[in-house]
């Protein structure tokens, strides 16, 4: 028995997510009396690969295969399911992000396991395989019971802050045999957005309403974004009138964000927002209505102006960091 | 061309969430439901467009409920689609409701299935890739562009970190996201048509369900805001650091 996971990388470098979904594994498997392994996918140095081990796994499961440097989720699927056969896996996780939502329920249907959709706890295996997660867009959250033999979980992002330890995992190549079917879909064509933080995997995010009065006025974001190292984002009638790319969009119909910190500028806190920022650890609301609801749904608050507040935040960001 | 588009139905959403029954339910009185905003907006109205362009014969919608989702079901029939198939079922598992829309499908022969990127209630997305499987179909996610040739999509979608543009034969199931398409208001003639247009009621057969749900809980109450003049954003930037340690 064993818990596999599915571990992602960009060129190489392997993402800080997952580690967590590393770590996470490590400790299910600790409590569940066995060992974790990862499974890595595409180019990548062993050197990288043997630093899992700070995060808890013994083993390292390497399929060099150059074509899975880019998401072929069939392929992915079976990568993983060959894994789990290999090392008698039982619990599978992947990361509730683009990849791991593509993958997961594949390897679900294949192991006919019951599989949680963005995982925000250890199972509780008192009560046999209960795990939170956020439904209604973060508005509430469920526990979910896994009753199959084999389970899948997709683990959100920054939920557990990351314990580096000591330990260097063996690395061991596994081949895996794959069909026509699974690298069926062809790209034609891909553009990474590079230099600019992921809205989605942020730690601090700047985010903007219909109280910035208008798209030349989103200079004042990106400066403390910038400053900040945070990535930006905005409100629905932002994203409706074309003030800022749709991708931006954060509310319960467009994305959801879980950042440490999310700063909140001109934006009245309606529900349909609410729900998808309340995940965020600390949030700071500017607004110049005091009667703005976000206000209740925040830690700290600014009441005025945000053309004259975002200057001055901007200015106290970059003082701090060069007293630090 | 045929097309399935997979309906969801979910409360409307400025819903208030209230829990029932030692947090074990949902009350759901009074609550309004609506289509899965990404089923509607971007699923469905890209569907029809295909149909009207004459890219699709046929646009059939489904949805897996009881009796008390057809209104939610004749909505989505008065923005357009020729007809409507109900599975007689009420599932909470993901696996389930796949498998339903799977068995439905088989047996339809269908070119391209059309669902949203994840449903506002349970927030998942894990149908779709699911029903792919059982399909033994390409699924690609979080599409933002789809053009369809022959027998081949073209689908623009978001990747980590960027997007992507793939070509892909039918089958093949496809989740939509903003920027598919744009939402539409049904108008009158599409409401009376609705009426008219056949919502067939099918009895699955039973697959047990591999998750359950037991219990909810609400978000913690915030502990309060707390006020930093407009003039003093250096105590803010020193609350956040030794107060809050987020920076």
């Amino acid at each position: 028995m064993s818990v596999l996971v599915l571990v992602e990388h960009t060129d190489g470098n392997i993402k800080k997510k997952s580690f967590e979904a590393v770590q996470y594994a490590a400790e299910i498997a600790q409590k569940t009396g066995s060992t974790a392994t990862a499974l890595v996918l595409g180019t990548i140095a062993d050197s990288e690969l043997e630093n899992l081990g700070t995060y808890g796994v013994k083993k390292v499961l390497h399929v060099t295969d150059a074509r899975l440097n880019e998401l072929h989720a069939r392929a992915y699927a079976t990568a993983l399911i060959a894994a789990a056969q290999k090392e008698d896996s039982k619990i599978i996780i992947a990361l509730h992000d683009i990849n791991g939502k593509a993958v997961a329920p594949r390897v679900a249907v294949k192991l006919k396991a019951g599989m949680i959709a963005g995982a925000l706890s250890y199972p509780d295996l008192a009560k046999g395989f209960v795990i939170k997660k956020a439904v209604f867009s973060g508005k509430a959250f469920a526990f979910v019971n896994i009753t199959s033999d084999v389970k899948v979980i997709t683990l959100m992002a920054n939920s557990f802050p990351l314990k580096q330890g000591e330990g260097k995992a063996a690395v061991e190549k596994l081949d895996v045999t794959f069909g026509e079917k699974d690298f069926g879909i062809k790209v034609k064509e891909v553009n990474k957005v590079t230099g600019e933080v992921s809205l989605a995997d942020a730690e601090l995010v700047v985010s903007g309403g219909r109280g910035m009065k208008g798209p030349e006025n989103w200079g004042l974001i990106e400066d403390l974004a910038k400053e900040l190292g945070a990535a930006t984002a905005c409100s629905r009638p932002v994203a409706d009138a074309g003030w800022r790319p749709h991708h931006e969009h954060v509310g319960q119909t467009g994305g959801t964000v879980r950042p440490n910190l999310y700063i909140a500028v001109g934006i009245s806190g309606a529900i349909q927002h609410l729900a998808g920022v309340n995940g965020s650890k600390v949030i700071v609301v500017i607004n110049k209505d005091p009667e703005a609801p976000f206000f209740k749904a925040a830690n700290y608050g600014v009441l005025g102006d945000a053309m004259e507040i975002l200057p001055r935040l901007t200015e106290a960001v970059k003082k701090f960091k060069q007293h630090k | 061309m045929k097309i399935l588009v997979c309906i969801s139905q979910v409360p409307d959403t400025s819903t208030k969430i209230v829990l029932k029954d030692n947090d074990t339910a949902v009350n759901t009185q009074g609550t309004t439901w609506i289509i899965n905003p990404y089923d509607e907006w971007y699923a469905l109205i890209r569907a029809l467009e295909l149909k009207e362009s004459g890219a699709a014969s046929d646009v059939h919608l489904i949805t897996v409920g009881k009796a008390d989702t057809e209104p939610v079901i004749r909505k989505a029939l008065a923005l357009g689609g020729d007809q409507a198939v109900r599975i007689d079922a009420d599932s909470n598992d993901p696996y389930q409701t796949a498998t339903y829309i799977a068995d439905y499908a088989k047996s339809n022969g269908y070119d391209l299935v059309l669902c949203g990127k994840e449903s506002i209630d349970y927030n998942n997305g894990t149908v779709g890739v699911m029903l792919a499987e059982l399909l033994d179909a390409d699924y690609i996610g979080f599409a933002t562009n789809i053009q369809v040739e022959g027998t081949t999509a073209t689908v623009k979608r978001e990747i980590e970190g960027g997007e992507e543009t793939d070509v892909v034969n039918f089958p093949v199931v496809i989740s939509c996201q903003k920027g598919v398409a744009e939402a539409r208001i049904p108008n009158m003639r599409g409401i009376m048509a609705a009426r008219t247009r056949p919502l067939n009621v099918v009895t699955p057969t039973v697959v047990p369900a591999v998750t359950e749900l037991l219990s909810y809980e609400m978000p913690p109450a915030k502990a309060g805001v707390k006020m930093v003049s407009a003039d003093n954003m250096d105590e803010l930037v020193e609350l956040l650091h030794a107060e809050a340690k987020v920076i």
